[in-house]
């Protein structure tokens, strides 16, 4: 185990390390100095200017916090609110967590390394704060618990790092959102995120994005599931954004455990998006899977799927799916990499424009050319996710639906 | 009333449909006999108005509207519909929501309308996803029946359906086509005829499909030209016994 000054020296060693893929980001050009915000009462939060909480319940974040089991809001570099509304189930700033908390050390920093790129080390050298939140063992999450990176401040680098965990026979789901303030242009968003899913237990991460057209986003993140274990990782990115590079990995590390990805993006003219998911299946009976639905409008999107099969009995697929619809680059690179006998991998890709047969056959059924197009962006969009709970099914529709104007 | 004069159709290029003169009166319903490649997709492909159909001679006209060069869905509006022989699958589009597309503003109960013809349990999937042969016309007249077309050009609905099926899909024809009229208490069998009003133009093979369907007249396609005779039986057995090119020389000769 490393210690915290251990940890420092060799993030400090990658400050210029640039990312094994994605374009180079100049972190000279963003600020990262500590930017104040006052923290938000209940009241505060409904008191929030209308425009911004639009914005927030863009990203699935609702300030009447009806239905959510827990809220944790970050403005910038501040936290503005924070809290668990069940028990059994923590919800604490990261920092506040180091301090306090001396389990946490063994989480941070455990999945990711603060030396992978310049990114990590930007986030461990400067770290301004970020969630942890955990459901206790055995503790069943009622309503889904709420997190939001929000960034206000012109030219700022957000340094957040989030640690989630299910301890066992738990089920915990989030849903989570990055956004801006309307007005920014510039900016950039370092994420790091370990998830650790224990023994039997369930976690269903729900992410969505809406960037501003000028921001640089560079998540890293890094899960493991234990035996029995579920972890389900949605992702959903409508909204432009200047380059947005990310390539989660999870390790089945526990026989039968399950991995699935899905993700959605919308593609806007002059975005760059190189996403992916690797799996590794490193126990017999563990089952992943990934699916991505793509539509680009002009932008460029890099597709990447890896699927790494290493024992006998897993079974991995990978689906991926891309639509161009007004021009831009679609670009699907899915790997499987199988290294034992039996394991049983597959995939499939796809990358085009919507058929005309399809857009005929609407239209035979009364539809203009224009209803049958998005009728059918809509159903391609439409992911069917088993084991989501309807009312964060309904959250993705929701953005989906909020989100047509950009197709 | 749909009129078709003397209408000449190209697909790549190559003239597929050649002076076919053809009329479909309120309340008629016309079978379409012809042998594979001859045309009889195209026909009603062009009728339902698909663009790569590309008209280089004639006219269609339908309750009085010329619609030759209109687009699909203007057809559509004016009460044309279509039961395919192999649509295509849309993926995330559940059938429900298909069927509340064909229904557009009128009201309807999708699940009572399933339910006439054992589809209930198919409302959840994705559009033609994965759909047998059967499926496919049971999903296609489910349609149909929530978009209460006018005039209902199907394109062999009895291949791929079992015995079983062939009851349910002939029923529903019928129905749809106004054929399964009774009298009641105050109109006559003949008034409840005359008052029909459903066109129907059906492409059959075996004819089997005329088991349930009374139709008023055939027609015969044989290398993108059309002939026509006035009785259904006498058409297809004659097409049984000696081959469409003697047929169509012997119906030819009769006009
Ligand atoms: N997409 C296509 N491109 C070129 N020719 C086609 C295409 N589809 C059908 N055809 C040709 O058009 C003719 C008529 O076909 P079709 O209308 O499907 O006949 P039928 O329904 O009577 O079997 C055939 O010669 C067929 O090969
Ligand atoms: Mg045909």
């Amino acid at each position: 185990m490393y210690t915290r000054e251990e940890i420092k020296q060799k993030a400090e060693k990658a400050l210029d390390k640039k990312a094994a893929i994605g374009p180079d980001v100049d972190l000279n050009q963003f600020a990262t100095s500590f930017v104040p915000h006052e923290y938000l009462s209940d009241e505060g939060m409904l008191a929030l200017p209308e425009e911004e909480k639009q914005r927030l319940l863009l990203s699935g974040v609702d300030v009447t916090e009806k239905e959510r089991g827990g809220t944790y809001i970050q403005m910038d570099t501040t936290v503005v609110h924070c809290k668990t509304k069940q028990e059994g189930i923590e919800v604490i700033p990261i920092k506040k967590a180091l301090e306090e908390h001396p389990w946490v050390r063994e989480y941070y920093w455990k999945l990711v390394a603060p030396d992978a790129d310049k990114y990590t080390a930007a986030a461990e050298m400067n770290l301004h704060d970020g969630y942890v939140i955990r459901a206790l063992p055995g503790t069943k999450s009622i309503y889904p618990i709420q997190a939001c990176l929000y960034i206000g401040k012109e030219g700022l680098q957000q340094n957040v790092h989030n640690i989630i965990i299910a301890e066992e026979d738990s089920e915990l789901h989030i849903i989570t959102g990055c956004s801006t303030s309307p007005h920014l242009k510039k900016g950039a968003h370092v994420g790091i995120s370990e998830f650790y899913v224990k023994k039997n237990a369930k976690l269903s991460f729900t992410m969505i994005h809406n960037w501003a057209e000028d921001m640089m986003v560079r998540p890293r993140s890094v899960g493991q599931v234990e035996e029995g274990g579920l972890f389900l990782n949605n992702y959903i990115c409508m909204k432009p954004v200047k380059s947005l590079q990310m390539y989660p990995t999870t390790h089945l590390i526990g026989d039968n455990a399950v991995a699935r990805f899905y993700s959605v993006i919308v593609g806007s003219p002059g975005s760059e998006y190189d996403v992916g998911g690797r799996i590794y299946l490193k126990k017999p009976g563990t089952r992943a899977e990934i699916v991505a639905r793509s539509i680009t409008n002009g932008a460029t999107i890099i597709n990447r799927g890896d699927l790494i099969g290493e024992v006998p009995d897993i079974k991995a697929h990978l689906e991926c799916r891309g639509l161009l619809l007004k021009g831009g680059v679609m670009h699907a690179i899915p790997e499987l990499r199988g290294l034992a006998d039996g394991v049983e991998m597959s995939h499939e890709a796809a990358v085009g424009k919507i058929a005309q047969d399809e857009i005929f056959y609407l239209m035979s059924r009364g539809l203009s050319e224009d209803e049958a197009t998005s009728t059918i962006v809509r159903g391609f969009l439409s992911l069917d996710i088993p084991g989501l709970p309807a009312q964060l099914k309904a959250e993705i529709d929701k953005a989906i639906e909020l989100s047509k104007d950009v197709m | 009333m749909l009129l078709i004069e003397d209408l000449q159709v190209e697909l790549a290029e190559k003239t597929i449909l050649k002076h076919i003169d053809l009329e479909i009166k309120p309340g008629e319903t016309h079978a379409l006999f012809g042998p594979n490649g001859s045309g009889k997709t195209s026909l009603l492909m062009t009728i339902m108005g698909y663009p790569q159909y590309k008209v280089t001679g004639g006219k269609i006209v339908f309750k009085g509207v010329d619609v030759t060069h209109s687009p699909i869905n203007e057809r559509a509006e004016l009460g044309i519909g279509m039961s395919y022989q192999r649509p295509p699958t849309i993926n995330g589009l559940k059938t429900r929501q298909m069927v509340e597309i064909c229904s557009k503003d009128k009201k309807v109960n999708v699940e009572a309308l399933a339910e006439a013809v054992n589809f209930n349990s198919f409302l959840e999937r994705d559009i033609n996803a994965g759909f047998s042969g059967g499926e496919i016309k049971r999903s296609e007249l489910l349609q149909l029946m929530a978009q209460r077309a006018d005039l209902m050009l199907f394109d062999e609905p009895e291949s791929g359906v079992d015995m079983e099926n062939m009851v349910l899909v002939g029923e529903t024809i019928a129905e749809l086509l106004q054929k399964e009229c009774r009298s009641t208490p105050t109109k006559s069998m003949a008034q409840v005829r005359r008052e029909r009003t459903k066109m129907g133009l059906i492409i059959t093979h075996t004819g089997y499909i005329l088991d349930y369907v009374p139709v008023d007249k055939a027609q015969l396609l044989y290398n993108g030209v059309l002939s026509c005779s006035s009785n259904p039986r006498e058409i297809l057995n004659c097409i049984g016994e000696m081959g469409y090119e003697e047929c169509v020389r012997c119906t030819l000769e009769k006009r």
